[in-house]
């Protein structure tokens, strides 16, 4: 209990601090509305194409605006030592991840519902059929990133080359996440129903979310302690 | 003494590694429905398992280095997945010039395909990742925790041909089958060389675990003499 209120603490931290200087969000939706736009000119997919491609397109486009996000999540902690001091304070390791990824989890939903509402637009795409189905696979997809961000974003933050090591390391462990999340995707947004194949994806969107959930919180000490 | 071992091994693999390719190309006849192209199966299949018992062992090594910080442990969690990594990229090699002649295609997003690229590339960023931190002991720590994350991959590589439809064959061994999909000739042959792979492994394993300890002296001393000045 104690863990969960440190990470809101945590968390309303970062989103306080986001609010007023809006350095991630300010980057992370103006490089996604950058996609679509050069997505919509290099290929100019008609309705049907936009129906087999917006899962994945969308999803590509949160997992690389999602990488401007990790990288400050505790970088901005560097200068000052601020990192430093909140490891010396009472809250635990997993509370910092965790609040963490909590605040990670809500600046890309943020964005991500930035980023439909232009996709809809600018591709003629009616999202809003399967809302409550497509809000839950945005969640599940994007509490999995948020979480392996957080956790990388953490490993990385001393490294030299963070920028081009984050990439190169998070991308690989997501991909089993983002297939099943673009192939739930794809399916709400083509409005066809769900065959029994399709739960799998959903099982795997959960089972990747509880795994790596876990292995965050088993591993915070040794990810966050120098 | 570990110079010695890894001699004995590598030639231990050598010897065997004679005897299959005399069995595999004078002994065994064509496979009935494949051809000739089917004598590259028994490197395929050993090389992607020395490579997944790898990432476990590291895995293991990983773990022994959180639990008892020895460095020792994570310079062979290392060394094991670089050997590991060389042996996961044989199997796709393999396995694409397989696909080549018998599907007629180099490759195919098949899940199992899919997640073994998946899986060397996580194990390659894992040795990118340690050649960008300098200091040993915190090199050890976060590429521990990388090796634990990493091998979730490997369950799915391993278990993608029962979970998923794949254009990948199904299970053929004994051990996951129950028996009864690959001939006793065949079989044989498959094993021993499984066994000289993994003998191969082994001391490649032994000589990069002695080069990862001579490159952690010479950093302590160079270290030293940076301190000294």
């Amino acid at each position: 209990m104690k863990t969960v209120k440190h990470a809101l603490l945590i968390a309303r931290k970062d989103l306080a601090v986001e609010l007023r200087t809006k350095e991630s969000l300010n980057a992370a939706g103006a490089f996604s509305i950058v996609i679509l736009l050069l997505f919509s000119f290099a290929f100019d997919p008609d309705p049907e194409q936009v129906k087999e491609i917006g899962g994945g397109l969308l999803w590509l486009v949160f997992a690389f605006a999602g990488a401007l996000v990790f990288n400050r999540s505790f970088a901005r902690e560097l200068p000052n030592d601020c990192l430093d001091t909140l490891l010396a304070s009472p809250l635990s390791p997993a509370s910092l991840l965790t609040g963490k990824a909590l605040a990670n989890f809500v600046m890309l939903l943020a964005m991500e519902l930035v980023s439909i509402v232009i996709f809809g637009i600018f591709f003629n795409v009616n999202w809003t059929r399967h809302i409550g189905e497509l809000s839950l696979v945005f969640a599940l997809g994007t509490w999995g990133i948020s979480m392996l961000g957080a956790v990388f974003g953490a490993l990385t933050v001393n490294l030299r080359l963070r920028e081009l090591m984050l990439p190169i390391i998070i991308y690989p462990l997501l991909i089993p996440l983002l297939i099943a999340a673009i192939e739930l995707t794809k399916l709400l947004l083509a409005n066809q129903p769900p065959s029994p194949s399709d739960f799998l994806w959903a099982k795997i969107l959960i089972v990747f979310d509880v795994v790596f959930t876990a292995l965050a919180m088993m591993l915070a000490d040794t990810i966050l302690v120098n | 003494m570990r110079d010695k071992l890894a001699i004995g091994l590598a030639a231990a693999a050598a010897g065997l590694l004679a005897n299959n390719l005399y069995q595999m190309f004078m002994v065994l006849p064509d496979e009935a429905l494949q051809g000739a192209i089917y004598r590259i199966l028994f490197f395929h299949a050993p090389a992607a398992m020395v490579g997944m018992i790898g990432y476990f062992v590291a895995l293991t090594f990983s773990v022994l280095y959180l639990t008892s910080k020895n460095l020792i442990h994570d310079s062979l969690a290392a060394s094991i997945v670089e050997v590991s990594l060389v042996f996961s990229v044989v199997n796709l090699v393999t396995g694409s010039i397989w696909a080549r002649i018998i599907w007629g295609i180099w490759w195919t997003w098949d899940y199992r395909l899919t997640s073994a690229l998946v899986c060397v590339l996580i194990f390659f960023g894992y040795l990118v990742m340690r050649r960008a931190i300098d200091e040993p002991t915190q090199r050890a720590r976060l590429s521990s925790a990388l090796c634990i994350f990493g091998c979730v991959d490997v369950v799915i590589v391993w278990k993608s041909i029962e979970w998923f439809r794949n254009q990948h064959p199904g299970p053929v061994l004994d051990f996951r089958t129950g028996g009864g999909k690959m001939d006793p000739a065949y079989a044989h042959v498959f094993w021993m060389n499984f066994v000289a792979i993994l003998l191969m492994a082994t001391a490649l394993v032994l000589v990069r675990t002695r080069q990862e300890a001579t490159s952690r002296e010479i950093d302590s001393l160079r270290r030293l003499a940076h301190t000294a000045a």
